[in-house]
């Protein structure tokens, strides 16, 4: 047994298992291009996935804050987007491929900038007075979620938004017979940069080795002469800007959202981290592609299995990983 | 100028509904190891965290070279320039030996002198410099730990119980390494292993209760086996 470990890690270990579901799915689906097709929409899906659930396992585990309102960014920044997007209609939806990106970086920054001033107010109003308490932290961020999202329905209505998708990222790709979204694509492509970036600022610069070490033992950071408190602000904004921007993907490819969607989204936010190991943007990565995979292969092979099948993929890997696939701490 | 670098007056210090510190007089003079002795659970990892702010004093006064302290956050109390070295080694495991030491540094960068020093007092740390700490075995953490303590010039050192848990052997060269680091900075040290305080103190304090129970030279109470049996309800013949 530990040989056949040893050897897994040497070829990848715990990594390798989104490509051992995948060619597991190959199996049973048969075919090569609706695997194609599924495989891609999994990945895209788990991309956008990474993006709201990497700030929340950062906050998890550098903070040791556990908020539930994060959802609430996550529907913000749809729906902030979601009224960018329309504003702009004219050059979103227009034959000029220019404006159509202008419009649509348009929309993505304004859901990071709302993430970025959302999550400093949150932080400094709601979460800084209930540190250290886990109880009075869910039922304050539960609240706040809630406020969140009657505040979506004041301001937006009840009724379903339809997003604008920019003409460019609209259509698909055609290679055979297998047919590949563009925008899911383009999804792929921004979580994929996304997580080079937070990779290189996490392990290349002093922040992010601050935030590291953070996660792993607060108290020994503040002994070593630094201010641990106002690095949470930042990982805290940053975190919530995240979520605003998985939220405007979101929005771009559902094309019709709700003011339930934070919520929606929560349960795989959730499975993610957990699946992932807390504090740790490795394992984020690695949770939501699985997240993704198996949502979208069980979609088509059992359609009423898809969300308990992440709920499964969770139990089982907490039976066999009980700190996550990728924990941020080693002991 | 006093010689005196660490004072506290009558200092206590509630841990929860917790009274622990009963009012803790202790002065530590420049230079040298300076041991805090004392049973379990008698308040000296309690004093230590208190001195450097991770635990507030509900009353009393700490001065550190004529500053008051008392009620500073832990962050600007280190940067006065007291290290800390936790009973747990406070290490990262999830970092690479050489992050753990760039993060004691107070600019990520280090002074290529002080780094060879370290090296040549702890071998293990070069060996081991691009390994993950958790890799390490307890001996070598505990090394990482005083290396990222003494990683820049400090005026204190602050180390609980350095020899819990660690071999003999490993114990011996540590008393060498202390005596080495104890020509440049003042160390306070927490220890239960009084044959290693022994060897090390100048001055020694017995902590009971949340109380200084004992304060002399550490030559006066390895002398006198009387006082030690009544103090730490030991003798140096029970450890030989």
């Amino acid at each position: 047994m530990q040989k056949t470990t040893q050897m897994l890690e040497r070829f990848g270990g715990v990594n390798l298992l989104p490509v051992a579901l995948a060619l597991l799915a190959l199996l049973l689906i048969g075919s090569p291009s609706t695997w194609v097709t599924l495989t891609v929409a999994g990945l895209s899906m788990g991309m956008m996935i990474f993006l709201m659930a990497s700030g929340l396992s950062l906050v998890f585990g550098l903070m040791d804050v556990l908020n539930f309102g994060h959802s609430a960014f996550v529907s913000f920044g749809a729906f902030v987007a979601a009224s960018v997007l329309s504003a702009l209609a004219a050059w979103n939806v227009g034959d000029n491929g220019f404006l159509n990106i202008v419009a649509l970086l348009a929309a993505i920054s304004a859901a990071a900038v709302f993430g970025l001033v959302a999550g400093w107010f949150f932080e400094t109003v709601i979460i800084k007075p209930v540190y250290r308490d886990h109880l009075r932290q869910i039922l304050i961020t539960m609240g706040a979620l809630i406020v969140a999202e009657q505040l979506i329905l004041a301001i937006w209505g009840g009724s379903p938004v339809s997003v604008p998708r920019p003409a460019i990222l609209a259509g698909s790709i055609i290679i055979g017979d297998i047919s590949i979204e563009i925008y899911r694509v383009f999804a792929f492509g921004l979580g994929l940069l996304a997580y080079i970036v937070l990779y290189y600022a996490l392990n290349r610069t002093r922040i992010g080795l601050l935030v590291r070490a953070g996660v792993e033992n607060r108290e020994m950071v503040e002994a070593l002469g630094f201010r641990i408190d106002r690095l949470f602000v930042g990982v805290f904004m940053a975190g919530s800007a995240l979520a605003a921007i998985g939220g405007a993907m979101w929005a771009g490819y559902e094309t019709l959202i709700t003011p339930a969607l934070g919520s929606e989204m929560m349960i795989l936010v959730f499975i993610v981290v957990i699946i992932g190991g807390l504090g740790s943007i490795e394992g984020s990565l690695l949770g939501a592609l699985l997240v993704g995979l198996m949502g979208n292969y069980v979609a088509f092979l059992m359609p009423k299995m898809s969300l308990a099948s992440n709920m499964l993929l969770m139990m089982a890997i907490l039976l066999w990983r009980p700190y996550g696939l990728r924990p941020a701490v080693k002991l | 100028m006093s010689d005196t670098i660490l004072s506290l007056e009558d200092v206590h210090t509630d841990i929860g509904q917790y009274h622990i510190l009963h009012g803790i007089s202790l002065q530590v003079p420049k230079g040298g190891v300076h041991v805090l002795l004392g049973r379990n659970g008698a308040g000296k990892t309690t004093t230590l965290r208190t001195i450097m702010g991770l635990w507030q004093a509900r009353k009393g006064v700490i001065r550190f070279a004529d500053a008051d302290i008392t009620g500073m956050h832990t962050s600007e109390i280190a940067r006065l320039g007291i290290a800390y070295v936790p009973e747990n080694m406070g290490i990262f495991g999830g970092l690479t030996v050489q992050e753990n030491m760039r993060l004691a540094t107070s600019n990520g960068r280090f002074d290529d002198q002080r780094l060879q020093h370290v090296f040549a007092l702890f071998p293990a740390i070069e060996q081991f410099w691009s390994k993950a700490a958790w890799s390490l075995s307890g001996g070598q953490k505990q090394m990482l730990a005083i290396s990222r303590a003494i990683i820049e010039p400090r005026r204190m050192i602050l180390i609980d119980e350095p020899t819990k848990g660690l071999a003999p052997a490993i114990i011996r060269n540590m008393i060498d390494m202390f005596r080495e680091v104890a020509r440049d900075t003042t160390i306070l040290l927490v220890e239960q292993n009084f044959l290693f305080a022994r060897s090390l103190g100048r001055g020694v304090a017995v902590i009971e209760d949340g109380k200084i129970v004992h304060h002399g030279t550490m030559q006066a109470l390895a002398a006198d086996q009387g006082l030690q049996t009544r103090l730490l309800s030991l003798s140096l013949d029970a450890h030989q």
